[in-house]
């Protein structure tokens, strides 16, 4: 390089440890999905008492990849009559928001990597003070998918899966972010991180200080509102096969639904990962926390995940009018009362 | 990097915005107008206003847009430049007139710019951390502005009822 170094660049080590996180986050993500997809199958064939995939390497767990090896070699299909440009778009606005969203979730404290580092790293893509509202700002990017997957691919199924998506989703961002909004109270702050932080200690040694204990119907809401925002069993209307065929990803095959695939499970991740920094102490755990943290924070997300996948075997769907009136007279009123009654308690007790 | 950052953003708005009214599929056009409000809320980031840049989201391009969509989708089967939807007297002789008065405006736009005085923003830590601060804007919102606030929200109610009641059905199927 003669004499010349990186940092003449204005690239320091800093720089390159936070691309490798960025790079690692991703890859992580996009594992963890092809892990969930088999984790549903496993899941869900033993609780209908069979074996599931069990060929494909250990126990099935290659099962993924060579799904995904198999959806890439597939012909790319378009409807004659689809809008091309946007139907290329939507399955990658699903991803990409998907992915997004979870780059303001914090899954551990601060590492030097055994000492490998100058300066200590943060264990999370950014820290921005407004954290909980980015998550909000990118999952209402994310309906767009959706929608223009279901308008542009211009078939009837399509079409009204994309409509009722919608509707669902809007419906239930409301409880969603209502449900988070008296954690934000409680926390003073907007930062994940610091979210995390107001959780530590414990009350009399035993109970943790997780907000899941101050908040027990706030989590409710948030878990129910966050299965609804995910489009998942019992509320998976977007995608109901006995009416809608698969909704609005119908028209969809090869990669560009395998696409939609990903963004689904990645959602699922995201919505977990937050519920866990919010309500569970995120990577807070009774020992290790400083180094071992992200481990703490993976076994909650997994935790949750597993119950996600245990509900959609367990619970069958509701009906489409019985999906908007729990939402807007049961679970809506329920948040603004949990919200108004965590206010006054915070106003109360200082 | 600040500038150059600022110059793509711009360039992206500018770009999305003569697409918008350019476009000749309405679905297209509500598309190019978020990508449009993407890029402005890129500038908001870029003013240390992280806040009005997540709101920017939040409410345009998330809410207000998911709202355009199912209109296009919902009432509007037509394309553009469908002959019956631009009316003939929008077309020839009123073209030359509205070029002109165009070229007028802008020519005026430019010299009022032109003489403006120039105070480069400065980033100073006190009016960045207000503009920034959510707690700062709800105190005001709530406090200095509360006024203003209640009045827009009961003006939001109104015009929510006035939209239920144009909309509803009688319950024999006869229109209100």
């Amino acid at each position: 390089m003669g004499g010349l170094s990186l940092a003449d660049f204005g690239i320091d080590q800093a720089l390159i440890a936070h691309l490798v996180l960025i790079f690692v986050v991703f890859q992580a993500l996009v594992l963890t999905s092809a892990f969930m997809v088999w984790m549903e199958r496993k899941v869900c064939a033993y609780i209908q008492d069979r074996e599931g995939p069990n060929r494909v390497g250990p126990a099935g767990l290659l099962q993924p990849f060579a799904d995904v090896i198999k959806l890439v070699f597939k012909e790319d299909l378009r409807p004659k009559a689809a809008d091309a440009f946007l139907f290329a778009i939507a399955p990658i606005i699903s991803t990409a928001t998907a992915f997004a969203a979870f780059a303001v979730v914090p899954f551990g404290g601060e590492t030097t990597l055994f000492g490998l580092l100058e300066q200590p790293l943060r264990l999370e893509v950014t820290d921005v003070n407004v954290g909980v509202l980015v998550i909000f700002a990118v999952a209402s990017m994310g309906v767009y998918g959706i929608v223009l997957a279901g308008w542009s691919s211009n078939s009837k199924y399509s079409l009204l899966g994309g409509l009722r998506s919608s509707a669902q989703m809007i419906s239930y961002e409301l409880s969603y972010g209502l449900s988070l909004v008296a954690v934000i109270m409680l926390a003073g702050s907007l930062s994940l991180r610091e979210i995390v932080m107001n959780q530590a200690g414990a009350w009399w040694h035993v109970i943790p200080k997780w907000y899941v204990f101050l908040q027990p119907l706030g989590f409710f809401i948030y878990m129910t509102a966050g299965v609804a925002e995910t489009n998942r069993a019992p509320f998976d209307f977007p995608e109901a096969e006995q009416e809608l065929v698969a909704g609005y990803h119908t028209e969809y095959s090869s990669m560009s639904f395998a696409l939609f695939f990903m963004a689904e499970y990645i959602n699922m991740v995201t919505v977990s990962a937050v519920a866990t920094s919010v309500y569970l102490g995120g990577w807070l755990g009774p020992f290790a926390s400083d180094t071992l943290g992200w481990v703490w924070f993976m076994a909650k997300v997994l935790l949750i995940l597993f119950f996600y996948v245990w509900m959609r075997w367990t619970l069958p769907r509701y009906r489409y009018d019985q999906l908007m009136e729990f939402g807007w007279k049961w679970l809506l009123p329920l948040a603004v009362l949990n919200l108004i009654v965590t206010a006054a308690l915070v106003i109360w007790l200082g | 990097m600040d500038l150059i950052v600022f110059y793509v953003l711009a360039g992206v708005i500018v770009l999305a915005s003569l697409g918008v009214v350019s476009s000749r599929n309405p679905m297209h056009s509500v598309m190019l107008l978020i990508v449009s409000f993407g890029a402005l809320a890129g500038l908001y980031v870029l003013l240390d206003a992280p806040f009005s840049a997540v709101t920017q989201m939040i409410v345009y391009a998330g809410a207000i847009m998911v709202l355009f969509i199912f209109v296009v989708m919902l009432l509007n089967q037509h394309r553009e430049d469908d002959p019956d939807v631009i009316p003939p007297s929008l077309l020839r002789p009123n073209l030359r007139a509205g070029v002109l008065f165009s070229l007028l405006l802008a020519f005026q736009i430019a010299w009022f710019l032109s003489r403006l005085p120039i105070h480069p923003f400065r980033g100073d830590a006190g009016t960045v951390s207000t503009v920034s601060s959510v707690a700062e804007i709800g105190k005001a919102l709530f406090t200095t502005h509360s006024f203003a606030f209640e009045v827009t929200s009961v003006l939001i109610l109104v015009s929510m009822v006035g939209a239920i009641v144009i909309a509803r059905k009688e319950p024999d199927g006869r229109r209100q």
